[in-house]
């Protein structure tokens, strides 16, 4: 009778077919496509045909085996490291920042209010052969006097972990700040120390916080270029390097596409890996 | 409520644990200190060298202060154009997916019925597909549509950037109308008000900063892709392609000079944002 209380009639398909027609024809539909091209022989002058050539996912497989895997590698070391950087941080604004806690959310995000590229293009000049992070250390030793960082993993690792840290400490914030208190403040008086608590207290209820944050880093981090592209050589390429080439410099569709499925199947198997050692319940809590 | 936990626990214990929570209460402040310079140092760098006048092609060097590139912004040929073709892309994008974003928000929050939890895992997916699969299922599509052929440009830069959006829309207004008091509009329907003059008068201003949340988000999120537009521009070219484009033989400082300007814009935005909040809240205190 009511606007709540209507469950059949048309109006929450005609609420909902703009939307979903827009993403099943740009999104669903090309993901077919996609599949399409990558079973797909021949070369782009003479064409390509539909020949169920599955050899070009063991070709993918074999010949840039060590861009796979250094993809799921990078990625897999910024986000660690961006938890480590950003959990005290968000731990601190949800616990002591009070009513600036506003305010130093939007210093998290600053980094987004910065064009992606101009981002990474800053770390290329942080970290080049004459600026100031070489110098020192150079000066300590810690580099040879001819040792650079750019051109490096640690580079390609560097600008990861900054440009998807946001990713990974909003989520943080988010479930610190819903923990109650009182539950810290228990086992406090239940004589659990300060590590403790946080140990057995704290950082389980922040789990929903920890694996959102890094669902949402190592996604993106595992497909990206723009990194290994500006900051790294060709040794630090990742598997999006490859795929973007093969689609849009060598035209060599059917591989590029069946590159693309496999990193999303090694995304898919990695989060699944992932899931097993946190447990399903946090991650369906994610994508509930 | 954490405040009062951390009250009590420094004014109860003995005067060693007092100490440890004070040194440990520093450390943690010292270490977020230290952390938001970490965060904000390569938006410094954007910003200082912005004022550089470079040595050679590469802004990499510090050499000489000079006004010129704030000047003279759009002096170097694309760069105006690149900017130009962004912000329409972006306007026209963020204003139809959230359109599109919100009624699917409705539907999801409002109405129990077939599909719906099909409609979500689609809502959810575009979200968790690295963008360099949906750049490049995308340019398959336009490639391989066979009953019509795709000009690559203006619309299908547009028609990516709509893709990318829609869930980020549907999930930000979702997540006001779920802690949403549905009272309210039983309370207008009770007086008398037909199902479009309660949405109109009742739901609508409510979600209204949902709203126009979502079309910030998408505003910034379609300014600032590279990866789905890189696949499917043809050859126009957007602020961030041009930026792409030039890093390859040293990008010129216009480009600083846009990337901080961007930033200074945004972040007055929202500082505004958060400075009448808080007042609003003390208000509220008080």
């Amino acid at each position: 009778m009511s606007l709540f209380h209507r469950h059949r009639g048309l109006t929450p398909y005609l609420l909902l077919a703009p939307g979903v027609l827009f993403l099943a024809l740009f999104f669903v539909v090309p993901l077919g496509f996609l599949a399409y091209q990558s079973l797909q022989s021949g070369n782009f002058d003479i064409g390509y045909t539909f020949s169920w050539q599955w050899s070009n996912y063991w070709d993918a497989l074999h010949n840039y085996r060590a861009q796979f895997i250094r993809s799921l590698e990078y990625a897999g070391i910024a986000t660690l490291l961006a938890l480590i950087i950003s959990y005290p941080v968000a731990y601190w604004i949800a616990f002591r920042g009070g009513r600036w806690k506003n305010l130093l959310l939007l210093f998290i995000v600053a980094p987004f209010f910065v064009t992606y590229l101009i981002r990474t293009l800053a770390w290329e000049t942080i970290l080049s052969d004459n600026g100031f992070v070489v110098n020192t250390l150079q000066s300590l030793h810690v580099l040879g006097p001819s040792g650079r960082l750019l051109a490096t993993s640690t580079a390609v690792v560097t600008g990861i972990t900054y440009n998807f840290l946001p990713f990974m400490a909003l989520p943080l914030y988010v479930s610190l700040e819903q923990i109650d208190g009182r539950m810290i403040e228990a086992a406090e008086d239940l004589y659990a120390s300060k590590w403790h608590a946080f140990w057995r207290v704290t950082f389980p209820l922040s789990l929903p916080g920890v694996v959102a944050g890094t669902l949402l880093t190592f996604i993106p981090a595992a497909g990206d270029f723009i990194n290994a592209q500006l900051l790294g050589s060709p040794d630090n390429h990742m598997i999006g390097n490859v795929i973007q080439s093969k689609f849009l410099e060598l035209t060599d569709y059917p591989a590029a596409a069946a590159m693309s499925f496999i990193l999303m199947a090694g995304i898919l198997i990695a989060v699944f890996l992932y899931a097993r050692v946190v447990g399903t319940e946090q991650l369906t809590g994610t994508a509930a | 409520m954490s405040a009062v936990a951390v009250e009590r626990a420094r004014t109860r214990g003995s005067a060693p644990a007092t100490a440890w929570a004070f040194v440990k209460r520093h450390v943690l402040t010292v270490y977020s200190v230290l952390f938001f310079a970490y965060l904000l140092l390569p938006i410094a760098v954007v910003a200082v060298f912005s004022f550089n006048n470079p040595p050679g092609k590469f802004n990499f060097t510090w050499n000489k202060f000079t006004w010129d590139n704030w000047r003279y912004w759009n002096g170097v040929p694309g760069i105006e154009s690149s900017i130009i073709l962004s912000l329409e892309i972006a306007l026209i994008a963020s204003l139809i997916a959230t359109a599109l974003g919100t009624l699917i928000a409705l539907a999801l929050v409002r109405y129990g019925f077939r599909g719906r939890a099909t409609t979500n895992i689609l809502i959810f997916l575009p979200l968790s597909t690295p963008e360099i699969v949906l750049g490049a299922s995308l340019l398959t599509l336009f490639l391989n549509a066979t009953f019509i052929t795709v000009q690559f440009g203006f619309w299908t830069i547009l028609i990516a950037h709509i893709m990318f959006c829609i869930s980020f829309a549907v999930v930000t207004v979702k997540a006001r109308l779920v802690g949403f008091d549905r009272h309210l509009e039983e309370a207008a329907m009770d007086l008398g008000a037909n199902e479009w003059t309660t949405f109109r008068k009742v739901t609508l201003p409510l979600i209204a900063p949902a709203i126009l949340a979502a079309l910030l988000l998408c505003f910034a999120i379609s300014i600032d892709d590279f990866v789905v537009t890189y696949f499917n521009s043809g050859s126009r070219v957007t602020f961030p392609l041009y930026v792409w484009g030039s890093a390859r033989n040293g990008a010129p400082p216009q480009v600083n000079v846009i990337g901080t300007a961007i930033f200074v814009i945004a972040v007055t935005a929202m500082l505004l944002n958060v400075v009448i909040q808080m007042r609003r809240e003390r208000r509220g205190a008080a």
